[in-house]
């Protein structure tokens, strides 16, 4: 069984690495994203460093929803889907897999490429460690909580937008833990709230690692009876 | 012969006897809906004094309240029904976790137009990001999302197992949203809003008050009736339409 | 009577409070009950054309949830 669960993981993993479509995208999304802030609000540069912890959260949640529809929906139309449903995994597992795998190739490159794109928004070096830090502790949540809305929405038409829809809800305690790990930190507030921050953020992960997958299985028995 | 729990709890879930409980049920319960509500609002408008803080504004809160408690009470109905159907299969669970929720996506919409409504003179903003009014926003949200997602899906069945899956991933999330928004809340603005706790309420508008609440209690569950029928007659209108469709095909 | 209606200078809140919850309650509650009739015209309708060769309205509409 764990052989399978790796093997799946791996494939997934593989996958997506060799068309270069989830995480190559996604990263090029992030970057689309953070260079239009300045071209929104103007290239002053004060006001980017205040903005900068927030706007690089909401384009790494923007970039990561942009990946989801595939985790399932690629596997349900070429039928390897059903051979998963049918082999030794519980769906249960099979969601962790796909889960983890959605982690490493997208959520790990763009928690990669938030320092550089960091510099693009001003903000100051000695908070990108902490910026990196939360981003880590956080990102795994987005990946399973998203695991629920992709098998929501697997054989919808144009399930993409309605998954984007349905888990943007979910993700506001990450974005709010996560910028306020940042913030708290630097912004010179007092007492132990970045601390406070990072550790509910890895709670949420853990909370999310656990009923993320056991939701996605639910609603793909629901989806693929 | 004594009916065991289970066979007694499944008599019930049988439509026809919905059907025929809920026609008995349903025309009381307008009554009483219209009359609470209509002495409620004569209370809350003629017959209550004006807050000694707030002046005539505090009207205002005989439809505001009301309108936040069947925003929670619409999640709760439609949470709980989506767990019985997910664990019971009981048929009539899924109608009623589905005819819940556009009823609930009202009242949260007329909490949020009140509150802005009442936010502005009191708080000289029409929006504020304070805990409450973000909080309803998001279960606006989820409201919406579960809606679409039974739009989005043909198939009944499948669309009630999705639907109920979502509405208790809402349900579990629906606090951790709630104290993540305080969170940041107390992070962003240190205690300079105004309070709403302030003035503690006088017995005469709690009277205006609890009726109101009570007349848009009886009102949510008239409606929630009344949309569970309409349900429970699409699904035989469709069903009636397959069996057409497949006897003329044979 | 004027006084009642200016509201203590609030008229501007707090008759479109007013104003806008019931419009809200009344078109939910007029749609609740079209559809219900729309379902229930709809569902005699096809029960006539299918005559007595249907099932029993409580098995067919119940079909609808369980398979």
């Amino acid at each position: 069984m764990r052989r399978a669960f790796l093997a799946l993981a791996a494939r997934d993993i593989r996958l997506a690495a060799g068309i270069g479509g989830g995480g190559g995208m996604a990263v090029f999304f992030f970057l689309t994203v953070v260079a239009i802030v300045p071209l929104g609000v103007g290239p002053d540069r004060p006001v980017l460093e205040l903005l900068a912890p927030g706007m690089l959260w909401v384009g790494l949640l923007l970039a990561s929803l942009l990946t989801l529809d595939r985790m399932f929906q690629a596997d349900v139309e070429d039928g390897s889907f059903d051979l998963l449903s049918m082999g030794p995994l519980p769906l249960e597992l099979v969601a962790v897999a796909k889960s983890l795998a959605h982690w490493v190739v997208t959520g790990l490159p763009l928690v990669v490429a938030a320092p550089v794109l960091g510099i693009l928004l001003n903000l100051p070096p000695e908070r990108m460690p902490l910026l990196v830090m939360a981003m880590l502790a956080g990102t795994p949540a987005l990946s399973f909580i998203g695991a629920v809305g992709a098998a929501l929405t697997v054989g919808i038409r144009r399930g993409g937008l309605l998954a984007s829809l349905l888990v943007l809800p979910f993700y506001i305690p990450v974005l709010i833990f996560g910028v306020g790990a940042v913030e708290a930190a630097a912004g010179g507030f007092e007492g132990q709230a970045g601390m406070q921050a990072m550790l509910l953020l890895g709670a949420i992960s853990l909370a999310s690692f656990v009923i993320g997958p056991l939701g996605a299985a639910a609603a793909l028995r629901a989806n693929l009876r | 012969m004594s009916l065991t729990a289970a066979q007694r709890f499944h008599a019930y879930a049988n439509p026809a006897r919905f059907m025929a409980l809920s026609d008995r049920l349903l025309t009381p319960l307008w009554a009483a809906a219209l009359l609470t509500i209509a002495v409620g609002l004569w209370f809350a408008l003629f017959n209550s004094p004006p807050d000694y803080q707030q002046g005539e504004t505090v009207r205002i809160m005989y439809v505001h309240v009301p309108s936040a408690w069947l925003a929670m009470f619409g999640y709760s109905v439609m949470a709980f029904a989506s767990a019985i159907a997910l664990i019971f299969r009981h048929p009539l669970a899924d109608v009623a976790a589905k005819s819940a929720a556009p009823i609930g996506a009202a009242f949260t919409f007329l909490a949020l137009v009140t509150g802005s409504l009442w936010g502005k003179p009191m708080w000289g903003t029409w929006w504020e990001w304070d805990a409450r009014m973000t909080s309803v926003l998001i279960l606006l949200f989820l409201y919406l999302g579960y809606m679409a997602l039974w739009a989005a899906i043909e198939d009944p069945v499948r669309a009630a197992r999705a639907a109920a899956v979502l509405a208790l991933a809402g349900a579990i999330n629906i606090p951790v949203i709630r104290y993540s928004v305080v969170w940041w809340n107390t992070l962003h603005q240190p205690a300079s809003v105004f309070r709403m706790d302030g003035p503690t309420i006088a017995p005469s508008m709690l009277l205006p008050l609890g009726l109101m609440a009570i007349g848009f209690t009886l009102l949510f569950l008239a409606l929630h009736l009344v949309r569970m029928r309409a349900e429970i007659m699409r699904r035989r209108v469709r069903a009636l339409r397959l069996a057409r469709a497949s006897s003329s095909e044979a | 009577m004027a006084e009642f209606f200016s509201m203590g200078g609030y008229a501007l809140y707090v008759w479109p409070c007013y104003g806008i919850a019931a419009l809200v309650i009344a078109g939910l509650v007029w749609q609740s009950l079209r559809d219900w009739h729309v379902q229930a015209a709809l569902a005699a309708e096809l029960e006539k054309a299918a005559g007595g060769r249907v099932r029993r309205p409580a098995d067919a509409a119940r079909q609808g949830e369980m398979k």
